[in-house]
């Protein structure tokens, strides 16, 4: 089934605030294989400079799923989760994101189009703290395998 | 904040260390837990088959941090990445073995921006197929 594309330009706001947990972030690491001692010791990183631990750079990924936002799981939106593979991602970094932060994210599905056989819909989530502190921006374009509308040729 | 390597001392064309990243199913079941990206393509051998993928496959995600290792390994400090990002050009194939997949990545210094920054073009390599394409890191150095 094609991705409904009335959700085009349509913006989400996230439910509830996202703590970043100073384990979440060292499990977050060590499932990447990263030891960086900025993520995972808290002396090391508190004598970097840091408050706390640092997430590593793709660390924001995580909001996707620990606070979909509500149209990526609305039937209406038609999204077959077993069909999507990511097809880009970027993060612009405005600070380095610590444990501790407690962040807010709005999402805005920018565009829903055919490529192919796929659809691809690209995704921007643009992360504050909750005092409104900018920390980052998170764009995403996901492939919808096989979904897109037959046609007549 | 402290990067390890200094922006006086970076040219254009340097080249950061070599990785060779080994991609088990267990990796892909750790990074489920730890980004809460359950898709069952990554981890489901029968069902990523039914949806007409060769094998279970990682998650661009997980393949996208670890490739970003070689950049922080490099600068020492992930506080200093300003923007990263890529294209996911093939997925990287995982099979139910004992050697699962390898990705090799590799990264140049492509330009000097002002304000300390540092652009890094990075590429990924898994076999023949290159999984991430127009892979770019922009970092601040000290």
């Amino acid at each position: 089934m094609a991705l409904n594309r009335d959700f085009i330009g349509r913006e989400f706001p996230a439910t509830e605030p996202f703590i970043v947990g100073r384990e979440h972030v060292r499990d977050f690491a060590r499932a990447v294989g990263d030891s960086n001692p900025l993520s995972t010791d808290l002396a090391a990183a508190r004598a970097a400079g840091y408050r706390d631990l640092v997430a590593p750079p793709t660390f924001l990924t995580v909001l996707q799923f620990r606070r979909p936002t509500a149209a990526m799981l609305d039937p209406a939106l038609g999204l077959d989760y077993s069909r999507v593979v990511h097809g880009e991602q970027r993060f612009e970094l405005y600070r380095p994101l610590c444990a501790g932060d407690e962040i807010v994210s709005v999402s805005r599905i920018g565009d829903i189009r055919d490529a192919g056989r796929n659809e691809l819909m690209s995704v921007e989530t643009e992360v504050t703290t909750t005092d409104g502190e900018r920390v980052g921006k998170a764009v995403s374009t996901v492939v919808s395998r096989g979904t897109a509308a037959r046609r007549e040729s | 904040m402290a990067t390890r390597v200094r922006y006086d001392d970076v040219s254009v064309g340097d080249e950061l260390p070599t990785a060779d990243l080994h991609v088990q199913r267990v990796n892909l079941v750790q990074y489920c837990g730890a980004s809460g990206d359950f898709n069952v393509i990554h981890w489901n051998e029968r069902i990523a088959k039914m949806v007409g993928l060769p094998d279970v496959i990682a998650h661009g995600m997980f393949t996208m941090a670890s490739a970003g290792r070689v950049v922080t390994d490099w600068v020492g400090d992930p506080g200093a990445v300003v923007e990263y990002g890529v294209r996911f050009s093939a997925p990287v194939v995982v099979p139910d073995d004992d050697k699962g997949a390898v990705v090799t990545v590799a990264g140049r210094v492509e330009e000097k921006l002002p304000d300390n920054r540092v652009v890094i073009v990075l590429e990924a390599r898994a076999g023949d197929a290159k999984v991430l394409s127009g892979a770019r890191a922009v970092v601040r150095l000290d």
